[in-house]
């Protein structure tokens, strides 16, 4: 009984496992189904996308930067290169505990709290292979320190970057200009291609007008690489472009000279070639140290820049804009010639004032006591006010304007540089849309003295000695003398034309007779020189004396004192260096500037062949 | 298939070599097979590494000879051994509790003085053994007195793997106990309750759960959200075998593992190494051997002669395919990644032996069968 029982019971047993096991294999057949339909989803229908996914995570484009061309002086010093940069960089990645590892490197550099809050910022940023600097411009002397002990550090390492360089940072700050690190502005306007693997532009100067010459054209490489980054092998590569050299026309050493010349005042200097317009010297005094851009300025330092009263990150040849005073009086004074409104004989009474008909203000003359009767030769030497008030009277401010924009006063020289101010040349239509006023009879006066609203950039002030020593014909000023091998083309301005050529002359001699006579404004600068200068003497008002009240030079304020200009070239007779010199709130243009234009020509004239 | 479910002459046994050491001709040649292909994926997985070739090698030599050492046992000296082995094992795991190293951030070694030991291993053994064992001797189908005891035999090993933690050993072994339950005939209606009592359970299993456990399912859910963090295996994994296409880049080609895109290509990745290298036909070729020992081995179960036997080779059939089938979900992107090899590929050595001692267990089971009596 009990074993059918067991039997029967088994054979139950045994039924119900078969069928069990039937349901566990229908199950079993159902996941094995699922997979292959997830594993044909994942290869055949999204096939595709995967393996473009698979390609990107293999091949890794990556761009070599361009070696940024060099910049040299007319006589191929450098002014601006590139020098290895040694900066200590960390691979998170490699590294088990980031936080110690800094720690114990800070035991062995100076680390400072900034640098590590920087590395930290820039790991959230980048990939977890990516090398991230932690210290920037390390010395020689850290680099050993580093180096001795670098098996103590895994994932830790010391890089060579370029970093842009100056030599001469201070005097050619405002010339050769600096490079530093893209701002968003720029990232927006410049080639995103091109900039991939660059860090710093060229802000001002040089390096900023050029920069398209300059930076060269980027490079790349496809690597095969690891997920940590490590590049197995070399796919495609194309290289990079070095960028172009630029040689100026500038001769560091007569710039060094000009510098120095201006001592401790603020003020500009331009010197041009009269035979090409190249541009010898330009200097904008004080000047910064460009260097510090280059290798990321602190907020400090910058700031301390920014306020300077001196404002040395201000270029004053390109952008200063001076009324000219008396400089602008051989101008004139052609003008006067060429339009036949006076003849070089005649001659004008000076009382030491001038009077409008009708009117009762008097227009002052420098000398309280007169010239007396004054020609247009003295009127030069001497730089007699009354004669210009008188001259300017007659020949009335469109006349003015229209000679002296020939000149190149009230536009842009067309130097290659960027951000040249236009100065102003005023005119009765300027007033009009710019003020909405009529011209007054008084304001022409003025403007025949170089004061009221004139303006001018000593750049301009040095092209126009330029075209005046030239006889009419000049050429634009120009800094980069060649792009690489390449000669920059030499560019004649429109020439001027007179009546009569002998008006040239006329100006020329009264002009050399402000150096060379007993009676000249600049006679100071004729002694011991084996050459003659011809020049003019200028003084520009900054602040304007009232009515009847005197000028007194000792109780005036330093940054209130009148600016000393002289505007000058050398040889009279065969012209090889045209200059203007503003020195700031320096008071007289014959004993201040002038003394500076003699110490630049006597550095040219006898180092050019 | 035929070749499968051939029918074994009675007659012939005793003449038979591979019979009298209680070896299975069919299921042995499977698994020699598979384990060779996984020697050659280890190949391109592991960068050509020949040490690490060298002991996947010594230890499948290892593996194969433990399964050839149980096959010798016959299944009424197993029957004997289930409960003292379970008792060890919860025993030796209570121990790992306590006492146990730390091995990636997890307790799952048993350090005893001359070698080291995961009693999580011996469990997925000795826990269908004994649910096994339970049910030999009681009228099937089981009381609820009877599930209920079970279930506590079930439940224990599991719960104290999941806190070790190791989720995807826990999950392996509730399956083979559950699998030993649902053969041994459980009904349907209290699958079916359970199942729907387990599914409103979830938000309280989903506090169970340590965070990192949490992590991967949410990773799991939603990869694409931290693709540096902890969805980046799951997406490289998914790449692999997605731009592996229909045929392959060929072996040894699979940039994913080569450029170390892939992480753990040789353990628990290592499907997504050999999607890439051989395609989706090649998918088919390996998951049909799989599929194919699976048959061979449910096969084995149907023709044993006692419950625990039965029981037993059912339950190991299963957990076999239950364990590639979470590999190869995680690894495509279908399951959450929970740590389990790609049972006989991947490279490590623990559950390897383990895999083989089962399939012993299955060719003693075959082996040890008496005459029937005409």
């Amino acid at each position: 009984m009990k074993t059918s029982f067991d039997l029967k019971s088994a054979a139950q047993e045994n039924q119900l496992f078969l069928s069990r096991s039937i349901t566990l294999i229908v199950f079993v057949f159902l996941l094995f189904f699922s997979l292959i339909a997830r594993l044909a989803y994942l290869q055949i229908e999204t096939h595709e996308k995967y393996a473009n996914l698979a390609q990107n995570n293999r091949v890794k484009l990556s761009v070599i930067s361009p070696i940024r061309g060099l910049i040299y002086d007319t006589k191929g010093r450098v002014l601006a290169e590139n020098i290895p940069s040694y900066s200590l960089e960390l691979i998170p990645e490699q590294i088990k505990d980031i936080g110690a590892t800094i720690k114990q490197l800070s035991d062995l550099l100076p680390i400072s709290e900034r640098e590590i809050k920087s590395f930290k910022r820039q790991r959230k940023q980048q990939k977890r292979f990516a090398s991230i600097p932690l210290r920037n411009r390390l010395n020689e002397t850290e680099v050993a320190l580093f180096a001795a002990k670098r098996h103590l550090f895994p994932g830790v390492d010391i890089q060579a970057n370029p970093l842009r360089h100056y030599p001469f940072p201070e005097l050619t700050s405002h010339v050769v200009g600096y490079v530093a690190a893209i701002n968003e502005e720029e990232l927006k306007r410049i080639d995103p291609v091109n900039y991939r693997g660059s860090r710093f532009i060229g802000k001002t100067g040089v390096e900023k007008t050029f920069e398209h010459e300059l930076h060269g054209s980027v490079g790349y490489q496809q690597t095969e690489n690891t997920a940590q980054g490590r590049s197995i092998k070399v796919l495609t590569y194309a290289p990079p472009l070095s960028g172009n050299n630029l040689t100026l026309n500038i001769d560091i050493a007569l710039q060094k000279t000009a510098y120095d010349a201006l001592g401790d005042y603020t003020g500009a200097i331009v010197a041009v070639d009269t035979q090409t317009g190249a541009v010898r010297a330009l200097v904008s005094k004080p000047g910064f140290d460009s260097n510090l851009f280059s290798q990321g300025i602190d907020h400090v330092s910058y700031d301390a820049l920014q306020k300077s009263s001196k404002r040395p990150m201000f270029n004053r040849v390109l952008r200063g804009q001076y009324p000219p005073g008396s400089t602008l009086k051989p101008f004139l004074a052609l003008a006067g010639l060429d339009y036949g409104v006076i003849k070089p004989a005649q001659r004008v009474m000076c009382p030491g004032f001038y009077q409008l008909p009708k009117h009762s203000h008097k227009y002052r003359d420098w000398k309280k006591s007169g010239h007396g009767l004054t020609d247009i030769h003295d009127s030069i030497v001497q730089s007699c006010d009354v004669y210009y008030y008188t001259l300017a009277h007659e020949l009335e401010i469109d006349r003015m304007h229209h000679f002296l924009s020939r000149f190149g006063f009230g536009k842009r020289t067309g130097i290659d540089l960027n951000d040249e101010a236009s100065g102003l040349l005023p005119s009765r239509e300027w007033k009009k849309r710019t003020r909405q006023k009529s011209w007054y009879p008084g304001e022409t006066l003025i403007a025949g003295i170089g004061q009221g609203f004139n303006l001018t950039t000593p750049l301009q002030l040095a092209h126009a000695t330029a075209v005046l020593a030239n006889k009419g014909s000049a050429f634009r000023p120009s800094l980069v003398a060649k792009i690489d091998d390449t000669l920059s083309p030499i560019k004649p301005t429109l020439a001027i034309e007179l009546n009569k050529d002998a008006h040239w002359e006329t100006i020329i001699n009264a002009m050399s007779d402000v150096v060379n006579s007993a009676r000249g404004t600049a006679r100071l600068i004729s002694k011991g020189a084996a050459y003659k200068i011809a020049g003019k003497t200028g003084t520009a008002q900054v602040f304007s004396i009232k009515q009847d009240e005197e000028y007194d030079e000792e109780n005036v304020r330093e940054h209130l004192k009148d600016h000393a200009l002289f505007i000058a070239y050398a040889p009279v007779k065969e012209p090889q260096l045209a200059i203007a010199v503003i020195v700031e709130n320096g008071g007289h243009g014959g004993s201040v500037a002038a003394p500076i234009a003699r110490a630049i020509f006597d550095h040219y004239i006898k180092t050019s062949p | 298939m035929n070749n499968l479910f051939q029918n074994t002459h009675y007659h012939n046994r005793k003449n038979s070599i591979l019979q009298r050491l209680h070896l299975d001709l069919t299921l042995l040649l499977l698994l020699i097979g598979l384990s060779s292909l996984g020697i050659l994926i280890l190949m391109s997985s592991g960068y050509e590494d020949m040490g690490l070739l060298q002991r996947q090698a010594t230890r499948l030599g290892v593996a194969f000879f433990a399964m050839f050492m149980v096959a010798q046992i016959p299944p009424h000296i197993l029957k004997i051994l289930a409960p003292w082995l379970f008792f060890l094992g919860t025993l030796l795991l209570l121990g790992v509790l306590l006492f146990g190293d730390m091995g990636k951030g997890a307790q799952r070694w048993l350090d005893l003085g001359f070698f080291r030991f995961q009693p999580s291993e011996l469990l997925k053994l000795a826990t269908p053994m004994m649910v096994a064992w339970y049910f030999a001797e009681r009228r099937l189908p089981p009381s609820a007195k009877h599930i209920f005891i079970v279930t506590l035999f079930i439940a224990i090993p599991t719960i104290l793997i999941a806190k070790q933690p190791d989720l995807g050993t826990a999950i392996l072994i509730a399956c083979s106990g559950l699998a030993v339950l649902f053969l041994a005939g459980i009904s349907w209606k209290i699958i079916i309750g359970v199942t729907a009592g387990a599914a409103a359970m979830t938000p309280v299993l989903w506090n169970f759960l340590k965070e990192y456990q949490q992590q991967r399912v949410l990773t799991f859910l939603s990869p694409e959200e931290d693709p540096l963090g902890a969805g980046y295996h799951i997406i490289q994994s998914k790449i692999a075998i997605g731009s592996g296409g229909l045929y392959g880049k060929g072996w040894m080609n699979g940039s994913q593992a080569r450029l170390e895109f892939l992480p753990e290509s040789s353990t628990d990745f290592i499907f997504a190494v050999f999607s890439e290298e051989f395609g989706l036909i090649g998918c088919i070729g390996l998951l049909l051997i799989y599929l194919f020992i699976f048959i061979r081995s449910i096969y084995i179960a149907t023709q044993a002669q006692d419950t625990f036997s039965r029981l037993l080779a059912g339950s190991l059939s299963l957990t076999f395919f239950i364990y590639l089938f979470v590999n190869v979900g995680m690894v495509s992107g279908i399951l959450p990644v929970v740590g389990v090899p790609l049972p006989l590929v991947s490279y490590g050595g623990t559950s390897m032996v383990t895999l083989l001692i089962g399939f012993g267990i299955l060719m003693s089971i075959h082996t040890h069968r008496k005459l029937l009596s005409s």
